[in-house]
């Protein structure tokens, strides 16, 4: 396990690793997006107070609950870059910043749409969506922090702090529909206890939240090899694959 | 399949222009998503191969006038 992850911190060794990975985990991704959108859009029983509306939980969910997933990853990244200085968490943490807002800007956008028909408007300063567009904010101004500067390594380090201040967001995100109670609704699946949804509405659900876990880590992997080609164009290893290809 | 014909599916009882535009609205930044990568790094690979070329023939060309001029 120690191994694998020092290996990770390797970028001849990670591009590689990686290389053969996103072969194999695209088709699938696919794959699982094509079979959980299908499945949902047209296989599920409507729900009975929501009717149709309802099916934009396929998408709403999945992308809402890997855009958090994405900010543990990308503050996790942070804290590694500021203690141990490991170039390759620097490249993680800036991967994973695009992948986090466009996340979390389809969760607003298919709330919204979603909210019109159930709640009567598409939008409303509910703590849930507020936070969420706290965190869409946050996603955004790492992506622009590290722009703004000049020296790439200050531009790690404070990209880094950011992250990790955006940490207490989190917690709001999550509890805001038990704390604050308007619009939203709570959660449906709870991992302790019965879910509040039908196995039928269920199982499409998962599948949905496991491809876009996958599509996460696909477009994660490929922006830190669109990265580290061009960080390491001087580096031999590089050349080399480049000469061989 | 729980809907009767693709009139059905598209109208989705009122709500499809809802349904089907959340879905249009993932799907594109979905697909650019990935593509975005991808076309950056075959752009600098296709850079760094004629970079390579480029070297290459640099240094063929001045071997030979070095040795010519020994």
């Amino acid at each position: 396990m120690w191994t694998f992850i020092h290996k990770l911190g390797s970028p001849p060794w990670f591009f590689g690793f990686s290389g053969t990975l996103v072969r194999w985990l695209l088709p699938i991704t696919v794959t699982l997006l094509l079979v959980g959108a299908i499945w949902g859009l047209l296989v599920a029983p409507p729900d009975f107070r929501q009717g149709n509306s309802y099916r934009i939980i396929y998408i709403h969910v999945p992308a809402a609950v890997v855009a958090l997933a994405g900010y543990y990853v990308m503050a996790f990244a942070g804290a590694v870059s500021l203690i141990w200085r490991i170039k390759m968490a620097d490249v993680t943490m800036r991967a994973a910043a695009p992948v986090g807002a466009v996340l979390t800007a389809i969760a607003l956008v298919t709330g919204a749409i979603w909210g019109k028909p159930t709640w009567g408007t598409w939008w409303v300063w509910d703590a849930r969506i507020t936070s969420m567009l706290i965190l869409l904010f946050l996603y955004l101004g790492v992506v622009a922090l590290f722009e703004a500067y000049e020296n790439k390594t200050a531009a790690a380090r404070a990209c880094a702090v950011l992250s990790l201040v955006g940490m207490v967001n989190i917690p709001i995100i999550y509890k805001s529909v038990d704390w604050w109670y308007s619009l939203h609704q709570p959660a449906s699946i709870k991992f302790t206890g019965e879910s509040a949804i039908d196995s039928s509405m269920l199982y499409p659900l998962l599948l949905m939240i496991v491809a876009f876990y996958c599509l996460f880590t696909v477009t994660l992997l490929l922006n830190m090899r669109a990265e580290l080609v061009w960080t390491h164009r001087e580096s031999g290893w590089l050349k080399q694959l480049v000469g061989g290809s | 399949m729980y809907f009767e014909s693709l009139a059905a599916v598209w109208h989705m009882d009122g709500h499809g222009f809802y349904v089907w535009l959340a879905y249009a609205l993932t799907a594109l930044p979905l697909v650019l998503m990935v593509w975005l990568p991808v076309k950056r790094m075959r752009q600098q690979w296709r850079w760094l191969q004629a970079e390579q070329r480029r070297s290459g023939a640099a240094t063929a060309a001045q071997t030979p006038a070095m040795e010519s001029d020994l």
